[in-house]
């Protein structure tokens, strides 16, 4: 009996967190078209629904709706898997984010080596989904999503391991909780060099611009999903999605206070205390997602030899350099 | 059982990750329901700009990153050795900061080295050859 409560409430908890983030998902192409739309001077989608508000799911029964094209020599069997590796890597890194304060579905004690362990299978899927296609451009998106890996992985480690240190813990919550103690609030300003690293790489794990090296579509028509079609393509875009989520959720939680505000600003003004700690979660967030479509429509792409030398050569020295400076202020200062 | 570890921690992750196969696998057999299927022999051709593919796609390409591909391996390992080390920094003191001190350091020996032979740029296999031949951009 105490079991199946358990279960029960774990798999409500699981209900939940999917379904609130396959919504943001569908929102979340919404919104990309729509500011990118206006930063470009134009209206992005506006036919269906008022000011195209249903267009996410007109888009979803669109796709349901089309046909799922295999082509010939195609590896069949690893073509079928290769989106499925990458929607339920990133599905599952959902499970051990702390939303707000006890409301986790698995609160374990690495929850933040989990979270890279997990985001960086997805790249699996893309490498198997390039290969197995059976066309030039994939191969070449798979080829470059391979590099990228090698490219920031490591710095995106070793950017964590500064807050880490601050916070003895590797428990996202107790993370969050050593931010709120600490005195400027958020572990953005003292692991600066960290936030930093862990931006750009977030960037680059995400396949977004500037590094959207694998799916770069003026060079590689769509990259490593060009042979995709109908629900399989939508898969790819789902991975992509949460993934940029659970990106912009890992810094607000490990950099910017998940969803405590700094105590000098609850001093100052106390009636902000009594604001539920999911808002301030949820717009940290969307100011993190509104950076990703921000720098989309703004920067161009890097090349892969570029992304490749700034991670070893500038990004890794960095993350390194945080890590010493951090462990020796923490020790004499 | 005595004695035995039951991670039962890790059991909601286990769940997640079967709700969201549940998920992939409803939604790609709901959606062969309503899908059509009409192939045909042009349409499972790879997509080549509407030409017939020209050659194997698969075939032998240089990748010029295997130096930094090994060298990934080395690195990545040293960042989990720090991760452990960063949990248990509060407790071990002085000792800890120099043991990892001299960790980073020899670790940038080889790093440094890397650098100077060139492992970490982009290294064509012809281009000492045909250095002049190479006209580079940016």
């Amino acid at each position: 009996m105490d079991f199946a409560l358990t279960l029960g409430i774990i798999v409500i908890k699981i209900a939940v967190v999917f379904g609130i983030v396959l919504f943001h998902v569908a929102y979340a192409t919404y919104f990309e078209r729509k500011i990118i739309g206006r930063m470009q001077a134009r209206h992005g989608p506006m036919e269906v629904g008022p000011h195209g508000l249903l267009q996410p799911f007109a888009d979803i029964i669109k796709l349901f709706f089309k046909e799922d094209i295999v082509p010939s020599h195609a590896d069949r069997w690893l073509f079928y898997i290769a989106p499925a590796i990458v929607v339920i890597s990133s599905m599952t890194a959902l499970s051990v984010l702390p939303f707000f304060e006890g409301f986790v579905i698995a609160d374990i004690n690495i929850g933040l080596l989990f979270i890279l362990v997990i985001t960086s299978i997805s790249v699996y899927g893309i490498v198997i989904a390039g290969w197995s296609s059976n066309s030039k451009y994939s191969f070449l998106g798979g080829l470059r999503s391979a590099a990228q890996l090698i490219s920031y992985e490591i710095a995106m480690g070793l950017s964590l391991v500064g807050v880490i240190l601050m916070a003895g813990s590797m428990n996202l919550s107790d993370i969050v909780k050593a931010q709120h103690q600490y005195p400027l609030g958020m572990f953005a300003f003292p692991q600066f060099l960290g936030f930093f690293v862990f931006v750009v790489a977030a960037f680059a794990e995400t396949n977004r611009a500037p590094f959207d090296l694998p799916e770069a579509e003026q060079e590689l028509v769509a990259g490593y999903f060009t042979e995709y079609s109908g629900f399989r393509f939508a898969l790819f875009f789902l991975g992509e999605y949460i993934a940029m989520l659970t990106m912009s959720i890992m810094v607000t939680l490990c950099f910017l206070g998940g969803w405590t505000i700094p105590l000098f600003m609850t001093n100052a003004l106390p009636f902000l205390s009594y604001v539920p700690g999911i808002v301030w979660f949820l717009m940290k967030v969307y100011a993190f997602m509104f950076l990703f479509y921000w720098i989309r429509a703004t920067l161009p792409r890097y090349r892969y030899d570029q992304l490749m030398a700034i991670g070893w050569k500038v990004l890794i020295p960095l993350s390194f350099a945080n890590v010493l400076i951090t462990a020796f202020i923490m020790r004499w200062l | 059982m005595p004695g035995t570890y039951i991670p039962s921690e890790y059991l909601p992750i286990l769940i997640a990750l079967m709700a969201a196969t549940a998920i992939v696998v409803g939604g790609l057999l709901f959606g062969s329901i309503l899908r059509p299927r009409r192939p045909y022999p042009e349409k499972l051709l790879p997509y080549e700009s509407g030409n017939p593919p020209v050659g194997e796609p698969r075939e032998r390409f240089s990748i010029k990153f295997y130096v930094i591909a090994m060298l990934f391996v080395v690195f990545d390992v040293e960042a989990a050795f720090l991760y452990s080390w960063a949990v248990a920094y509060g407790n071990i003191g002085l000792y800890g900061f120099w043991g990892m001190v001299i960790f980073i350091v020899i670790i940038f020996i080889g790093y440094a080295y890397d650098w100077k032979i060139g492992a970490l740029d982009w290294k064509d296999a012809n281009e000492d050859k045909d250095k002049d031949k190479d006209t580079k951009e940016g």
